[in-house]
């Protein structure tokens, strides 16, 4: 099953850090992903710019409208993304907890719904189950 | 994985008469070596193998406690699918309705079929924190039979009795010192159950508890399985809660009770799972070793870094010792804070005895 592994944090604490603890983080980042692409874990994964950088988009009536900034104001923001290839949810979860995001922020572990061709009586029922 | 969770999870029915199933004990097994064995794939069908039907009830465990579910749901996941209570029992015992539940079951086995949670037991290295998991559960499952959060009845002794016997069978499939210390407390506080409420269904704290009215053979289990997990050496914080409780059933009365030991408990509670309860429970001890006003320093120490200050126990707590202390304005407005702030009918009705007793 694959999941999507995303990566929040504080953005804010970007304002302090140092080149050596920026270039000591990237090695992280880059061990890891060689780490999980030999297991055959990793299918992508990508750091973001910051929110500074985001527009939201909403179509409303028709009319696309485009915003400054992340969809919420939150304490802590996506960062970066994984999508994994994992044989359940624990597995995932191992996965998930080795991204070094997952020790100053956090990483919310989210299924894929692998779309078919047309949308199954299954994959519905399993929406409005959440709902 | 099964192919069918659903189905899984209905045929988990089979194993609700658990008093039933015949099994091999395996006390001295070590939380590493069974884990191993655990490790093995999911067999086939039912071979008809005691340690298949076993190490398929710890399956069943962890998946209904697994941490991606939401405790409730994991609460009412594991009293439906391991116990065998109906929809309906679990509804009453948690004072809401059965569509309440049935929606909380229904959300937490889509869950587990569209995140794909495991039917298995973890692997070693997450071994200890999801037995935690199911630990926390278990002990909530008591609490709430015990201490019922809210309503009048001061007990439901359904729920602690099913939290009981979870915790030994628990303890007889995987049997880690932790599942021991928390069988044991479990045990040694509900052998103060009738002891706990009068006959008017009053809280009666335990300084006041007619002592005979506790549960010996409770006590006499729950001492020895203390005495077993502490003898362990990975002493976890379960246990050293159970040694406590132990200390207290020992205690002829409450003056008698041996505080220098229970305070010295609580320091190694505070240094293994630090938290403002715990705080206060050591502060009450203190009291009663050192007396009211030492006890009564470390409360207002809590308030004043702003914690607790909306847990009614602590205020009840603070309000008792200014009482001991002759502080009756002080005490006055902690028993009214503290009333304020419970819930619980019994032990309203006894802060209200204590309030009217001062204003005498």
């Amino acid at each position: 099953m694959r999941y999507l592994c995303l990566l929040y944090g504080d953005e804010s604490r970007w304002e302090k850090v140092t080149k050596a603890e920026m270039d000591a983080l990237y090695e992280e980042y880059v061990a890891l992903t060689d780490d999980i692409k030999r297991s055959g874990h990793h299918l992508a994964g990508d750091p973001l710019y910051p929110t500074k950088s985001a527009t939201t988009v909403r179509v409303r009536n028709g009319r696309v409208s485009a915003t400054d900034g992340p969809f919420a104001e939150t304490k802590e923001q996506l960062g970066g993304y994984f999508l994994i290839e994992a044989r359940d949810l624990n597995e995932a979860i191992q996965i998930a907890a080795r991204i070094p995001a997952a020790r100053t922020g956090c990483v919310e572990v989210r299924p894929i719904w692998e779309m078919g061709e047309r949308l199954t009586e299954d994959t519905f029922s399993a929406y409005r189950g959440h709902a | 994985m099964p192919a069918n969770p659903r189905a899984w999870l209905v045929s988990a029915g089979r194993f609700k008469a658990i008093d039933g199933l015949r099994r091999r004990a395996r006390f001295d097994a070590s939380l590493g070596r069974v884990a191993e064995r655990l490790e093995a794939p999911v067999p086939d069908g039912d071979t008809g193998d005691d340690s298949v039907v076993e190490d398929d009830q710890l399956r069943l465990i962890f998946t209904c406690c697994h941490p991606a579910l939401p405790p409730d749901a994991q609460i009412a996941l594991t009293l439906r699918e391991v116990c065998g209570l109906t929809t309906e029992e679990i509804a009453h015992a948690f004072l809401t309705s059965p569509p309440t539940i049935a929606q909380r079951i229904v959300r937490a086995k889509a869950k587990i079929r569209d995140a794909r949670i495991p039917y298995q037991i973890p692997s070693p290295t997450d071994l200890t924190d999801r037995l935690h998991s199911v630990l926390h559960t278990m002990y909530l499952v008591f609490n709430e039979g015990y201490a019922a959060s809210s309503g009048s009845s001061l007990t439901r002794a359904d729920l602690s009795r099913e939290a009981i016997r979870l915790g030994r069978l628990l303890v007889e499939l995987l049997p880690d010192p932790e599942s021991v210390g928390l069988l044991a407390l479990m045990l040694l506080q509900d052998s103060r159950r009738r002891a706990r409420a009068s006959a008017t269904g009053e809280l009666v704290l335990l300084d006041e508890q007619d002592r005979a009215l506790w549960n010996q053979e409770q006590i006499a289990e729950g001492r020895s399985l203390v005495e077993r997990a502490l003898r362990s050496r990975r002493v976890g914080p379960y246990t050293v809660q159970a040694a406590i409780a132990a200390v207290h059933a020992e205690a002829p009365n409450a003056a008698d009770t041996d505080w220098p030991q229970i305070v010295g408990l609580y320091d190694v509670l505070m240094r293994m799972d630090p938290s403002p309860v715990v705080e206060l429970n050591r502060a009450v001890a203190v009291a009663m070793r050192d007396g009211p006003e030492a006890g009564l320093a470390l409360i207002d120490r809590i308030f004043e870094r702003g914690e607790l200050l909306d847990y009614g126990l602590a205020h009840a707590a603070r309000a008792d010792l200014c009482r001991r202390l002759g502080r009756t304005i002080d005490a006055q407005r902690s028993y009214a804070r503290a009333f304020e702030l419970t819930r619980q009918e019994p032990d309203r009705r006894f802060l209200e005895r204590r309030l009217a007793e001062l204003g005498r």
